[in-house]
């Protein structure tokens, strides 16, 4: 596989379109066109220059930037489809998804559940296709950067005229350069921040070449930030987990192997009263009903001196106190606790007096904490309360006739109680719940009268460690930079050569043509030399 | 305070106004061509873009009375997201008018604008609090950001459109005259929507029905037009409205096919009015105006739009949302609709640069791609708002 | 050609390098599921609770001996079966495997009630705070880990036992050989 000399003398690796010193065009097509196609200044692509073993084949296939083209296409198309209806972690969670799709969206629902589209971001194929939007990125972009820079280093200031002739901004006179109208247009070149480079009479005035690198900067950017996402499934570097806790409990925080210990001082849901708030907003809460102004957990953090083993008693030295809301989780370590979800008053302890039936005397009143009951509760003066049973979500009686519970949760608690009184000193039996009592082993003297009932709220708070996002954010921060430089610069050129009684003048830049065009008119204005024409006029 | 809020809805209907006016006297001065320099704008040119300027201030003036009067920047629900589109499509134009004195690209930017703007006030546009999941100065970061970045490549769709509307022959009946007549029914069908809605609001027009909703429960709905598809096994309870002429399936939110019904038939109406009368093709009333103008100006326009949108849409879109979900949502990414068609549009416009730069799409196929582009951004707006449910829901 | 050849060194290793990262991309998703689970064959991580008398039980300190884990509640009727048949396993391979039973945080009136109900002796401790069962990955009631004398787990099995000769099975499986 040979080098390509032009005939300038310039050695060119193979595949080179136009020469990298004087810009001859190399191939027979470059030079059958009208005007040069001037991406990566026509230098050879590595992967074009080989195509021999499988190495090569998939090297070039990532390369290209067809395929690149292709795989943003295909992704695009495929993210769009997760859209269509809810993904399976947006469905609510006490519905099988199984299930779900079908009955909420009938066929369709069947159909998109049974290819896979409920869970399409997490499916293999997605992440493959990312992968290889992956590969792509660090493929094409080593295989262009390099002969990029070599063609920007090496080019001459006296391009061929063949070059500058099939430049889109163009003119040709008959004629010869003034020293003073050169003088003068170097002066305004200088005053536009163009570097100037002079060589045999030649001149190549050129600014901005950093904008060249931006897609390669911004490529870079990308590949940090996809290989970021890439280390969360690394063991230790992600947590997510959720942390449901009542008020006045004191819970290990997940994820922390033990460390740490929360307590929830109490939850505070507030929304925007008409009166309190801004006049301004009384409209809206009309139409809307209710509108939520805060949801808020008061926690405190403790450290747990003794975690060596689950399950063991804590030691607890606490480390802050803080007010969680949504948008301003606590943080601790690399950790932060977020506010997510809640529940309103579940159930915490429930008042009863035990009362003469006929009579309607009350004897006392007992409180049952429904996270911590008693075996016995004492009145006094002979009257006593046995607890015999606590089923926290009755749901019925099984075939034995024993009551059952379907949770260990307080949805709908019920008591066995055995009420002593002087009367009847064994005791009489009483099912109780919120609203009823039942009497399972005969006519009572006394019942067990519900007075009360203490709830508390339960709030859900998500304990998250990202040890990525660092990573992420650098490769954001890059790309963005590649992104500017690339789109907010553009690379411009001018060449003015005179050569046996001719002066050509040549523009070029990779984009904004109109911009480049103004810029050489207010140069050149005024002088002899002639202002190049946009030769791709329509 | 609600003087303040009395004083920033006027300033949006002189805004609203003052752009009308503006697309006049930029009709009246296109005549000149895309003009280079040293070459001024004429009488009516300048004064178009005077006007439009004192527009964008009235706009401005609206936009920081109403954050006065309310305490946060105007961006957190459909109608006030919207009318700053609005304003950042005319602010955008404002920016590409000084860079290439293009005035046809007035007389096409401005209506988009007034269009978006009066479609804004088909919602409810009363001050509404902040929940709590916006309660950040990261909603009004990433929302402006995202907004500015549309605006920008709403020009490039503008330019797009001029182009193609200039370029594609109008004499014989092809392809692609039957794709921009599309995406100019799809301009009249919205102007149908504002009308029709427009209409029945001042009519005051209620009927109330009761359904059974997706989880088999009974609920109620208000139609503010006349039913021409009800709720699932919905009940008419309001008397003398009419009643539907189907119903829909319990998964089908049936107000919003019904106003989206209501739409297509009066844009048929009305496109087929203004057919009928012209005896032309939309197009092919609007190529006249657009003769004076370079195919090469106008692609360089389109293109450019995007070079400077598409970093500031990213930024607003992709990178500020990603920071803000992960404070206020526990984490930067989650598949929901909204972030997943700003990745769309992200990856459309990547796609977009890349066959610009390496397969050389220029002229017509970059214009159709802008055409594109932008619909995928309203679709964005429009589609994943009201009929794909997701945390961004907010109106 | 030497250049030639030290490109498609080049090439390939950096080709190899990026199916790696892939590979490991879709392997990781495949079974994010699963990752964190305890699986048989592993060590079952160490712990410590007090029973209803008040002893404290450690895992470790029942190394050389078979351990019947159990995690039941009150409420769940597949763990009201299986009690019966652990009582009496529990006394005919006393000193040889040990049951070690484990509530998921329910009052001590319930639990003492239960255990009375059924007349259970093994000892039985309250996981107050969930710690353990979190360790141990558990969902459903009631599992059961089966842990050798050695200290790894040789079986998890997720449900109720029935039949006693389920449970005498694994009794036989993790006592250790004489």
């Amino acid at each position: 596989m040979g080098k390509v000399k032009c005939e300038c003398g310039h050695v060119n690796p193979n595949g080179t379109i136009l020469c990298e010193s004087c810009g001859r065009a190399l191939t027979e097509k470059a030079k059958q066109e009208k005007l040069v196609d001037m991406r990566y200044e026509g230098s050879a692509r590595r992967s074009q220059t080989y195509n021999k073993t499988i190495i090569d084949k998939v090297w070039n296939f990532f390369s290209s930037v067809k395929v690149g083209i292709w795989i943003i296409v295909l992704l695009l198309v495929a993210a769009s489809f997760g859209t269509i209806l809810p993904q399976e972690f947006y469905i609510p969670s006490n519905m099988p998804a199984e299930t779900y799709y079908e009955d909420v969206y009938g066929v369709f629902g069947k159909i998109y559940y049974m290819i896979g589209f409920h869970d399409l971001y997490n499916s293999i194929w997605f992440s493959a296709l990312i992968a290889a939007l992956g590969v792509s990125l660090v493929i094409a972009s080593l295989d262009r950067v390099i002969p990029l820079y070599r063609a920007l280093k090496n080019q001459r200031v006296d391009r061929h005229e063949t070059f500058m002739k099939k430049q889109r901004l163009f003119a040709e006179q008959e004629g010869v350069l003034q020293r003073g109208e050169m003088e003068k247009v170097r002066t305004e070149l200088m005053k536009k921040r163009y570097k100037i480079r002079e060589e045999n009479g030649s001149l190549l005035a050129e600014k901005n070449r950093f904008s060249r690198w931006g897609p390669y900067v911004n490529h870079v950017g990308l590949i940090i930030f996809l290989f970021g996402a890439l280390l969360r499934s690394v063991p230790g570097m992600y947590i997510d987990e959720l942390l449901w806790i009542r008020e006045g409990e004191t819970l290990q925080v997940p994820g922390t192997d033990g460390a740490y210990y929360v307590k929830n001082n109490g939850f505070t849901l507030e929304n925007y009263e008409e009166g309190e708030d801004p006049e301004v907003f009384d409209e809206a809460i009309d139409r809307v009903g209710t509108v939520a102004k805060n949801y808020q957990t008061d926690a405190v953090l403790y450290r747990d001196a003794n975690n060596e083993l689950p399950g063991a008693d804590p030691e607890l030295t606490e480390v802050q106190t803080e007010s969680i809301q949504v948008n301003q989780p606590m943080k601790f370590d690399s950790f932060a606790v977020y506010q997510t979800s809640f529940r309103q008053d579940e159930m915490k302890a429930m008042h009863f007096a035990l009362t003469n039936k006929e009579t309607g005397e009350e004897f006392g009143g007992i409180v049952v904490d429904l996270f911590d009951q008693q075996e016995s509760y004492d009145l006094g003066s002979g009257y006593k309360v046995e607890l015999r049973g606590y089923y926290p979500d009755f749901d019925g009686f099984s075939e034995s006739g024993e009551p059952t519970s379907k949770s260990p949760l307080p949805n709908n608690p019920a008591f066995l109680f055995n009420m002593i009184t002087p009367e009847t000193p064994d005791g009489e039996v009483s099912f109780a719940q919120i609203r009823n009592t039942m009497e399972p082993l005969g006519e009572n003297e006394y019942k067990m009268a519900f007075k009360n009932l203490e709830t508390r709220d339960v709030s859900a708070l998500t304990i998250r460690k990202d040890l990525t996002l660092p990573i992420l954010a650098l490769g954001g921060i890059i790309f963005m930079i590649g992104v500017i430089q690339g789109a907010y610069w553009n690379h411009r050129r001018l060449w003015i050569r005179e050569k046996e009684g001719h002066i050509y003048v040549a523009g070029h830049t990779n984009k904004n043509w109109h911009g480049l065009k103004r810029e050489i008119h207010s140069v050149l204005n005024g002088t002899a030399i002639p202002e190049p024409e946009d030769r791709q006029k329509d | 305070m609600s003087d303040l809020a009395g004083v920033s809805s006027t300033l949006l209907y002189a805004a609203f106004l003052l752009y009308l006016v503006a697309t006049f006297l930029f009709g009246g001065s296109i005549r000149q061509k895309g003009l280079r320099d040293g070459e001024g704008l004429n009488r009516w040119g300048r004064l178009g873009i005077t006007v439009t300027i004192v527009g964008f201030a009235a706009q401005l003036g609206y936009f920081f009375t109403r954050w006065a009067a309310a305490g946060h920047a105007p961006v957190s629900n459909l109608f006030e997201f919207t009318t700053f589109f609005g304003m950042m499509i005319v602010g955008a134009f404002i920016l590409i008018f000084f860079i290439y004195k293009t005035v046809v690209l007035g007389l096409f930017a401005l209506p988009i604008a007034i269009i978006i703007i009066a479609y804004a006030s088909m919602f409810p546009s009363e001050i509404s609090p902040l929940i709590p999941a916006l309660q950040s100065d990261w909603l009004h970061i990433h929302v402006t950001t995202a907004a500015a970045g549309q605006g920008i490549l709403a020009i490039s769709f503008i330019a797009g459109i001029i182009y193609l509307v200039k370029n594609i022959d109008q004499s014989v009946s092809t392809k692609k005259t039957k794709w921009l007549e599309a995406v100019m029914f799809f301009i009249v069908s919205v102007v149908a929507f504002i009308l029709i809605t427009s209409g029945f609001a001042l009519a005051d027009y209620k009927a109330e029905f009761e359904y059974v909703n997706k989880e088999d429960v009974a609920a109620q709905q208000e139609f503010t037009l006349p039913a021409l598809v009800g709720p699932n096994e919905g009940t008419l309870l309001t008397e003398g409205k009419m009643e539907p002429l189907a119903d829909m399936p319990a998964f089908i939110n049936a107000k919003k096919l019904n106003t989206v019904l209501w739409s297509l038939a009066g844009g048929v109406i009305l496109y087929g009015l203004i057919r009928l009368v012209t005896r032309k093709r939309v197009a092919a009333l609007l190529q006249p105006l657009v003769q004076n103008v370079s195919s090469d100006l106008l692609d360089e326009i389109s293109y450019r739009s995007v070079l400077i949108g598409f970093p500031v849409f990213t930024l607003g879109a992709l990178i500020f949302a990603m920071i803000w979900a992960q404070i206020a949502w526990t984490r930067f990414w989650g598949w929901d609709p909204k972030e997943v068609w700003a990745l769309i549009t992200f990856l459309f416009y990547a796609a977009f640069l890349h066959l610009r730069l390496s397969k050389g799409w220029h002229g017509e196929r970059s214009a159709w791609l802008a055409v594109i582009g932008f619909g995928i951004i309203m679709f964005n707006l429009v589609a994943v708002n009201l009929v794909i449910a997701g945390l961004h829901s907010y109106a | 050609m030497d250049k030639k050849k030290k490109r498609l060194y080049m090439r390939t290793a950096i080709l190899a390098v990026l199916a790696g990262l892939v590979v490991y991309a879709l392997y990781t998703n495949v079974t994010k599921e699963s990752r964190g689970n305890l699986a048989a064959g592993e060590k079952a991580p160490d712990f410590v609770l007090t029973d209803l008398n008040g002893e404290t039980h450690q895992l470790s300190d029942y190394e050389g001996k078979g351990v019947f884990l159990n995690f039941w509640g009150t409420w769940c009727e597949p763990c009201k079966e299986e009690m019966p048949h652990m009582e009496k396993l529990a006394k005919e391979y006393e000193g040889q495997v040990e049951i070690l039973a484990v509530n998921v945080g329910e009052s001590n009136f319930q639990v003492n009630n239960f255990a009375k109900q059924y007349g259970l002796t093994f000892p039985i401790a309250i996981d107050s705070g969930k710690e353990v069962m979190d360790t141990y990955g558990v969902d459903p009631l009631p599992t059961t880990f089966m842990i050798k004398p050695d200290g790894t787990i040789d079986q998890i099995v997720i449900g109720g036992l029935i039949q006693e000769e389920q449970v005498r099975a694994l009794f036989e499986r993790v006592k250790p050989s004489s």
